[in-house]
């Protein structure tokens, strides 16, 4: 079982007063374990839409979600979600916040053992002397810091990140991208994150999905991000081949997200990804791909 | 003659020392971005430019003259736009001009307003009130009001922070071609590298508070106009952003805790919920425990 997550034929149709409206079609994705994968596209393409989707939070419409053996039906502690607000009760500390999913997930466990558990990670995301803060004390940096704690304390099988540091400033949003990164790769995680910043989903992902947009978003292109890791920034950002990697995902942004790989009566087939190539980069034009059908 | 210059300047608040000993000097027609984290003082010495508040020490001079309070020879963008939202766009700009050109004819100051309107291109909007303008679009007016009154120096305070990515980047080609037909002196407070390197002659990384102060300005030697596509294939630009951002961040790494304690990591498995409760010892992995010191 060499696929841990595997998104198949993913459809989404919400209904309009015009009539059903496709927000995603035909969204293939397979994720293996303890791979980072980012998903970028424009603002409002559908990316949250399968992200929520994978957390349980919205129907699946057409297809299926099938994490480690198991098909996703609602949410659960299985899949820890990071939001783009931090979404903490703001009568509890940051502590009592993590705490709230840990006493559920870890009812089996001692009163200390859960508090070590909180602690552990409220610790490692850097909040160590602000755990017994209330969120209106905490600044908006380590509000999300507390919500990836919350995340990573249940000990979720895959992580779901929705533009975590979408409301962050630059500087912030790059320590945290490190305090993810340090997390993610202690724990040995597998992560799916959107975000639409390109520089955050070549520091982060070891492969990046590129969507097209929206009605009928599906997967247009992947990108195989080949740094090793663990990845030192400033070398990143002085390498020519991250420069040439950022220049193809800016290209599809502005220009080829705008076009369905394949007609949309031939559905496309999935992803390379499955079968990984050892080029840097390889292309999963549904064109090309289709031609194999 | 600098055209701007900060000497020595201080600035606490409640006993506590914000901005310490900042010194910067500005040619005409500069732009010169200053660069720093949320909360370390940006917006306080952005205040003090615009006479705003008072410096607790030193000197703050605009062409040879103190400045000693708020006047039309500085133009200052805020972050949050600040436009009246009872005042269509056209009446927002004219409050301003009508206040610093009082000698204007009301079809002079029409016509002033609805060439600025123009400039920042809005002219389609420009009987909306604010609640009916997108952010961006908000944001342009705050820019056009400041243009309209033709300060000496424009005090851009993180005006484009709270936009998304691509209205973003519109902005920052608008205020480019502005500057470059106006040749104004500029000043951005931003926390975006790659904001600073497009637009700025100059970056001035803002250090780390209590007491921050401004680090030895970097000159991006870039030609213009700057074309984003282009710049990715510039070996100039790739050293200076990985430098400016190592820079930063490394002020980001002095402040981390230095605490270290022992944290223990109890190895047991989350429950699955879906199951009926059960009284039990909680679930343990076979691997040994893990158990470790962290010193941050």
């Amino acid at each position: 079982m060499s696929q841990f997550l595997e998104i198949s034929r993913l459809h989404k149709t919400f209904p309009t007063p015009k009539g059903p409206l496709t927000v995603v079609k035909d969204f293939t994705l397979h994720i293996r374990r303890g791979e980072f994968i980012a998903l970028i596209g424009h603002s409002g393409c559908g990316k949250s839409t399968v992200l929520s989707m994978a957390a349980g939070l919205t129907d699946v419409t057409e297809g299926a979600i099938i994490l480690a053996g198991k098909e996703v039906v609602g949410a659960g502690p299985d899949r820890g979600v990071v939001f783009q607000a931090p979404c903490l009760l703001p009568w509890f500390t940051a502590f009592e916040n993590v705490m709230l999913g840990v006493d559920q997930v870890y009812y089996t466990a001692s009163r200390l053992e859960r508090r070590q558990i909180a602690e552990y990670y409220l610790s490692l995301v850097g909040l160590a002397d602000a755990m017994h803060k209330r969120p209106a004390e905490l600044s908006q940096g380590m509000r999300q810091r507390c919500g990836i704690a919350r995340a990573f304390a249940l000990s979720p099988k895959m992580l779901l990140l929705d533009e975590p540091f979408g409301m962050l400033d630059n500087l912030t949003k790059m320590e945290l991208q490190d305090v993810l990164l340090d997390l993610w790769q202690r724990d040995q995680k597998t992560a799916l994150m959107v975000t639409h910043d390109v520089d955050e989903a070549l520091y982060l992902a070891d492969r990046i999905v590129m969507m097209t947009d929206g009605p009928e978003a599906t997967v247009g292109d992947i990108l195989e991000v080949p740094f090793a890791r663990p990845r030192d920034r400033r070398a990143m950002l002085e390498n020519p081949e991250y420069y040439r990697l950022r220049e193809y995902l800016i290209h599809f942004l502005n220009e080829r997200s705008h076009h369905r790989p394949a007609s949309s009566d031939q559905p496309p087939s999935p992803p390379a990804a499955s079968a990984p190539t050892p080029a840097a980069i390889h292309r999963s034009h549904a064109p090309v791909a289709a031609g194999r059908h | 003659m600098s055209f701007l210059k900060l000497e020595n300047v201080c600035k606490s608040f409640g006993g506590a020392p914000v901005l310490k000993e900042v010194n910067l000097s500005l040619i005409e027609g500069e732009f010169v971005a200053i660069v720093g984290y949320s909360g370390q003082g940006k917006s306080t010495l952005m205040s003090l430019i615009a006479g705003l508040t008072q410096p607790d020490s030193g000197t703050i001079m605009l062409e040879g003259k103190p400045v000693t309070g708020p006047g039309p020879d500085r133009g200052l963008v805020f972050q949050n736009y600040s436009l009246l939202p009872w005042l269509t766009v056209a009446e927002n700009i004219a409050l301003a001009v009508e206040a610093v050109f009082p000698a204007f004819t009301p079809a002079e100051s029409a016509a002033h307003v609805a060439k600025y309107i123009a400039k920042v291109k809005l002219s389609h909007a420009s009987d909306r009130l604010p609640a009916q303008l997108s952010g961006g679009m908000k944001q342009r007016v705050s820019v056009a009001r400041t243009l309209a009154i033709n300060p000496r120096i424009l005090l851009l305070d993180e005006p484009l922070s709270a936009l998304d990515a691509l209205t973003r980047a519109n902005l920052q080609d608008e205020i480019s071609q502005i500057w470059q037909s106006d040749k104004k002196t500029v000043i951005l407070i931003t926390n975006s590298v790659d904001e600073a390197l497009y637009l700025a002659d100059r970056i001035i990384p803002l250090t780390l508070g209590p007491g921050a102060t401004l680090a030895s300005p970097i000159t991006v030697d870039l030609p213009r106009p700057r074309d984003r596509i282009a710049l990715n294939h510039e070996p100039e630009f790739k050293r200076l952003r990985a430098q400016i951002t190592a820079q930063l961040l490394g002020y980001g790494a002095q402040r981390k805790q230095t605490v270290s304690r022992k944290l223990v990591l109890p190895d047991i498995l989350p429950e699955d919920l879906d199951a009926p409760r059960v009284k039990r010892p909680p679930r343990r992995p076979s691997e040994e425990k893990r158990e470790l010191v962290i010193t941050n």
